[in-house]
């Protein structure tokens, strides 16, 4: 509570970020009881409000649940949900189960790292994307599969890649 | 057009209903505007005895968008917005069904217009799958018109939790997530746990790659998981339900969601369930994306908040559990199964199978594969009736390589093996497992 009374004193922008960071997170504290088996669903929602998972927050978080910053960081960095650094607008998730596997995933990454200039895991310069594989999505009967954001392709092939990435760059020119 | 009405013989003039597949897969592939594009179509043309609705998956994705029509039991797939016009018009005004849109047999090209002789399901034997494709997940009273939750009134109103548990023994029914261990024997252990306060877990956080099986139920049927869960419940003595689901399942989270809402105004879950003694509350965990989370003292420790690590054994989780408290962690399709034996009695459970393994088990059939598609067998059936004659078999001429079971854990059987009957036994024996139901096949090219 104290560092968002200093953060309001002082009128400069970096502060002012911070101050409403602190308020968004206070206010997802403010519906939980902290108990320490609340910390998986205060990331996911932190996470979900807050893009990703910043230094500042887990210790908030810490703070809040009474429990050492260090079994924080250590759950954040277990599960593969978490991220700890700024993701991309956009999060192009690509399927690397084995269903998808065996029905061409590696072309699709390739194209993916291509297109975006990035690899696995990176984020674009502009924030735009993020590109991830994940190691199942369960349908496994459309392999192989990519999801965008919350939208699912089916039977992928490499010459949709540029076709699918267009349509979430004019989304944002539309804006 | 009456005329045509009357002289066709195979359409049903009563109600139908038309049901547009909403599964994760058929969503995909545009399933929604077609719900939409139906309900305008529909109207436009004053049909009144038509009425347009929605279910879960039907396990037949790739063949997906999936329209049928009840009850005269068509099957249309591959459905795209464009042709909403054609079924509406030519089906249901003028009585011609659409033969373009019919699933056609892979060898023949012979349309075929019903449901239950699509070879991909005349082969199968739904149970724990029956309600999957036919009624809308996210009404409580259709799960009721198809018979449900009539099995856990009258084990509440008949029966104790320790007849449960025989009936349970008796059925033969052994664990679905994998292992295969006895159902009745694990709740036998946690009853007798000593300890008022006890938690029954329901595993959804399906890990293995190339399985959507739990998925595919919790979106499509989700109250017959849950109705296993108030059955498990009770039998164990247990006062609380969690359902450990994989956060990479939006669709089943939310399914679920509306489920529990209808179950708590329907009274089927809090204090005094069915106006018995049995209370009994079930809550959603979302899991974080750790494979690891899928094994039972991994998912405890994940539920308390901390890293999914597992814990060595023992304690065993029948006497000290999540919390330290005796807990029992049940698959998705254990508890459907239950469901199933409660309502039609473990001797009819146990007349389908084999000698050891009793019942029915449900595969995701993936990889490359004529009709990948989630499927329903009895235990014991070859591998090769599985992957030839429900599977259609290997596309493009290719030769059969091998088909993984039971995901990462699991192994990969080659062509030799293909006689092998597909049950908990004969699998590990040839070095596989049964594992949660994933299978891969691999072609010559793999």
């Amino acid at each position: 509570m104290s560092i968002s009374k200093t953060a309001q004193t002082k009128p400069q922008p970096l502060p002012k970020d911070e101050q409403s960071a602190a308020d968004t997170l206070d206010e997802i504290l403010a519906s939980y009881r902290g108990d320490k088996s609340e910390l998986i669903s205060i990331l996911q929602r932190t996470q979900l409000e807050m893009g990703y998972l910043a230094e500042e927050s887990l210790n908030r978080i810490a703070v809040f649940l009474d429990l050492p910053s260090s079994t924080v960081f250590g759950v954040a960095t277990f599960y593969a949900q978490f991220k700890l650094r700024p993701i991309g607008k956009n999060v192009v998730k690509i399927c690397r189960g084995t269903g998808c596997y065996v029905k061409g995933a590696p072309r699709i990454l390739a194209e993916f790292e291509k297109e975006l200039g990035i690899n696995d895991g990176e984020t674009t310069e502009d924030l735009e994307f993020t590109l991830e594989t994940v190691a199942c999505f369960g349908c496994c009967a459309l392999a192989p599969v990519v999801v965008v954001n919350e939208d699912v392709y089916g039977k992928m092939t490499t010459d949709r890649v540029k076709e699918i990435l267009d349509t979430y760059k004019e989304k944002k020119d539309d804006e | 057009m009456s005329n045509n009405k009357e002289n066709n013989a195979n359409i049903e003039s009563a109600t139908r209903t038309l049901f547009v597949c909403q599964g994760t897969g058929c969503v995909s592939g545009g399933s929604k505007k077609i719900y939409e594009a139906l309900v305008k179509e529909v109207e436009a043309a004053n049909l009144d005895d038509v009425k347009v609705d929605i279910t879960g998956c039907h396990g037949f994705c790739q063949r997906g968008p999936i329209v049928n029509i009840e009850p005269d039991g068509y099957f249309y797939a591959e459905v795209q917005p464009e042709d909403v016009h054609e079924i509406v018009q030519s089906h249901l005004v003028n009585g011609q069904p659409v033969e373009r849109l019919f699933y056609h047999d892979l060898t023949t090209d012979e349309p075929i217009p019903l449901y239950h002789d699509v070879p991909f399901y005349e082969k199968q034997h739904r149970l724990v799958l029956r309600n999957c494709g036919h009624i809308n997940p996210e009404r409580i009273e259709d799960y009721m018109e198809a018979g449900g939750y009539q099995a856990i009134q009258r084990v509440l109103s008949r029966m104790t939790p320790d007849e449960v548990i025989a009936e349970i023994k008796e059925s033969g029914l052994r664990g679905r997530g994998g292992a295969g261990f006895p159902t009745g024997q694990k709740w036998q252990f946690c009853r007798s746990a000593p300890g008022k306060e006890k938690y029954l877990i329901c595993n959804a956080d399906e890990g293995d790659p190339g399985a959507f099986m739990d998925r595919s139920i919790l979106e499509a049927d989700p109250h017959s998981v849950l109705e296993g869960m108030l059955i498990a419940g009770y039998a164990i003595g247990a006062t609380h339900g969690i359902i450990y689901c994989r956060a990479e399942y939006p669709l089943a989270i939310a399914r679920l969601k509306i489920a529990l809402a209808q179950m708590k105004e329907h009274r089927l879950i809090g204090d005094k369930i069915l106006k018995s003694n049995f209370d009994f509350d079930i809550s959603i965990k979302e899991g974080a994306g750790a494979f690891v989370c899928g094994e039972e003292t991994a998912l405890m420790a994940s539920i308390e908040g901390e890293r999914g690590m597992p814990r060595p054994r023992p304690p065993f989780p029948a006497t000290s559990g999540l919390w330290g408290k005796p807990t029992n962690i049940n698959n998705v399709k254990t508890l459907a199964s239950v469901c199933r034996i409660m309502e039609k009695g473990a001797s009819w459970f146990s007349s389908i199978g084999t000698e050891k393994s009793k019942g029915t088990a449900v595969f995701a059939l993936t990889g490359k594969i004529e009709n990948s598609g989630l499927i329903e067998v009895p235990m014991g059936m070859t591998l090769s009736d599985i992957i030839y004659g429900i599977g259609g078999g290997i596309p493009g001429g290719k030769e059969f390589k091998a088909v993984q079971t039971g995901g990462p854990s699991g192994g990969c059987l080659p062509a030799s093996m293909l006689h092998l009957p597909v049950e908990y036994e004969s699998l590990a024996a040839a070095g596989s497992i049964m594992g949660s139901g994933g299978m891969v096949v691999l072609d010559e090219d793999t």
